[in-house]
């Protein structure tokens, strides 16, 4: 990720607005969206969309984009892929039981939310299983479709 | 918001001793390496005479052993009260609903939910890791399929799973403002009691707890503090290093370096003993699960030590039962 990764990675905070402001403008052409029709925008946004948030966040197309709940840390990148982590396994230097030369996801998860200004809150949400039918779609149309919206019983969104 | 301390939720008689408000006594039993039961149920007689639970462990450190819910099945054949530990690590949620149905239609009443120490931990780190859920799911899974008596495609149970929902806490290990509010997500998940990883940190421990009793969250949830016996410091040294999520005070390790060989045994016993001791003072803590890792013949002295005794008894097979006279169940017994 280098410099750019790095510098990203201590603002948090402009990530989740930068978000804010990409979801409202998402949201926002979706009539045209539909109108096009969203296999084809699919078709179109997904290549990038996996490119810049494999860059940026080590992206693994879960489909089902909870990033911003995540103290904009993917919670996919933590090898257990916990959606309501941390394990109990996290090592006293704060780095992960699996990989022990990285440090825990959801250790950096938690400081990177108490540094937003918004959505720092959503860290107590209890995160759905996955829905593993959506993995390598376009989580920005599947946020439009309310494809991942989806949930089993006893859950809500 | 959760009403767990006032309706029974199952047939459980683990929950039957934590709602009377005893002090609540679990053990771990070691499963075998073995397709012989009646190493379970010499292991099961030890430990029943003197806790209120057994926790048959799932596959624990990674490492291939007797199934958990086989385990389990054995143990309540046997009349005796297991605790169903089930990991995520294994199998993904068609098995594991599947599991949870079988152990309930087995007898069993106490579901442990866990995700599970990852492959790298066991001898066999070459496996397939699933995590196809976590603990919190697999908590609100078990919960959907008691009170709401569905699976998670939304099919309908014709009798649902009586059970009393267990989950762990690591309130030992980063990140340590988290943890208090992890274990509210488990709370919130649908856990009625929690057994923690192994406690050494006492004064760690209190301070997760004022957090905890601040939340509001011990009048929600039965805690049972993690405990067990260190044998030497070179098993210390090896379970804090290779143990995912213990941690030991060095000054514990200290304590039985400078003890003489022959006494470190009992060293070992005393800090737990010494453990629990001071656990029992603590505002909300309920009971305390004892994991004595091939020392189970400890487990008896510890109880009885630390003034625990006697325990209602578990209704489960006496030593004279036929179940505990030495036979070979596979020769036809």
């Amino acid at each position: 990720m280098g410099r750019f990764g790095r510098w990203l990675r201590d603002h948090p905070n402009f990530l989740a607005k930068t978000y804010a402001f990409a979801e409202r403008f998402v949201k926002g052409l979706a009539p045209l969206l539909e109108k096009i029709g969203y296999d084809r925008v699919e078709r179109i946004i997904k290549p990038p969309e996996d490119w810049a948030k494999s860059l940026v966040f080590g992206c693994q197309m879960c489909g089902q984009c909870i990033l911003h709940s995540t103290g904009m840390t993917c919670p996919m990148t933590c090898p257990k892929n916990l959606r309501n982590g941390p394990c109990g396994g996290v090592r006293l230097n704060g780095h992960c039981e699996v990989k022990p030369e990285m440090r825990c996801v959801w250790v950096e998860a938690f400081e990177r939310s108490e540094k937003m200004t918004v959505y720092s809150n959503e860290m107590r949400i209890l995160q759905p299983p996955v829905n593993r039918e959506l993995g390598h779609r376009s989580a920005w149309v599947t946020m439009l479709t309310e494809e991942d919206q989806i949930v089993s019983p006893g859950w809500e969104r | 918001m959760v009403d767990t301390k006032l309706e029974y939720h199952s047939g459980s008689r683990l929950e039957r001793v934590l709602k009377a408000g005893r002090f609540a006594v679990t053990a771990e039993l070691n499963p075998p390496d073995s397709a012989e039961p009646q190493e379970v149920y010499d292991a099961a007689l030890v430990l029943s005479q003197v806790c209120d639970a057994i926790n048959a462990t799932d596959a624990s450190g990674a490492n291939t052993h007797m199934s958990s819910v086989a385990i389990c099945a054995l143990l309540t054949r046997a009349g005796y009260e297991p605790v169903f530990q089930v990991s995520c690590r294994d199998r993904n949620r068609i098995a594991i609903q599947g599991d949870i149905l079988g152990a309930a239609a087995m007898g069993v009443r106490n579901l442990l939910c866990l995700t599970g120490d990852d492959t790298t931990a066991g001898d066999q780190p070459q496996a397939k890791r699933v995590f196809d859920l976590d603990s919190i799911h697999l908590l609100r899974i078990a919960k959907t399929m008691r009170d709401e008596s569905k699976l998670m495609s939304g099919r309908d149970l014709t009798s649902p799973p009586r059970l009393f929902l267990g989950a762990a806490s690591n309130p030992f290990v980063p990140p340590y403002d988290w943890r208090p509010r992890r274990l509210a997500k488990k709370v919130k998940a649908g856990a009625n009691f929690i057994q923690t990883q192994y406690c050494f940190d006492v004064d760690r421990f209190e301070k997760f707890m004022q957090v905890v009793r601040d939340m509001g969250l011990d009048e929600k949830v039965y805690i049972l503090v993690g405990v067990g016996p260190l044998r030497s410091e070179r098993a210390a040294e090896f379970m804090r290093t290779k143990v995912p999520g213990v941690v030991i005070p060095d000054e514990i390790v200290d304590r039985l370096r400078k003890s003489p060989k022959e006494k470190k045994r009992k060293v070992g016993k005393q800090i737990c003993i010494e453990i629990i001791q001071q656990v029992r003072e603590i505002k909300g803590i309920a009971g305390v699960h004892i994991m004595a890792y091939k020392q189970e013949e400890l487990v008896a002295e510890i109880i009885e030590e630390s003034r625990l005794l006697p325990r209602p008894r578990q209704p489960g097979a006496q030593p004279d039962d036929p179940l505990h006279q030495r036979r070979r169940w596979d020769r036809g017994g």
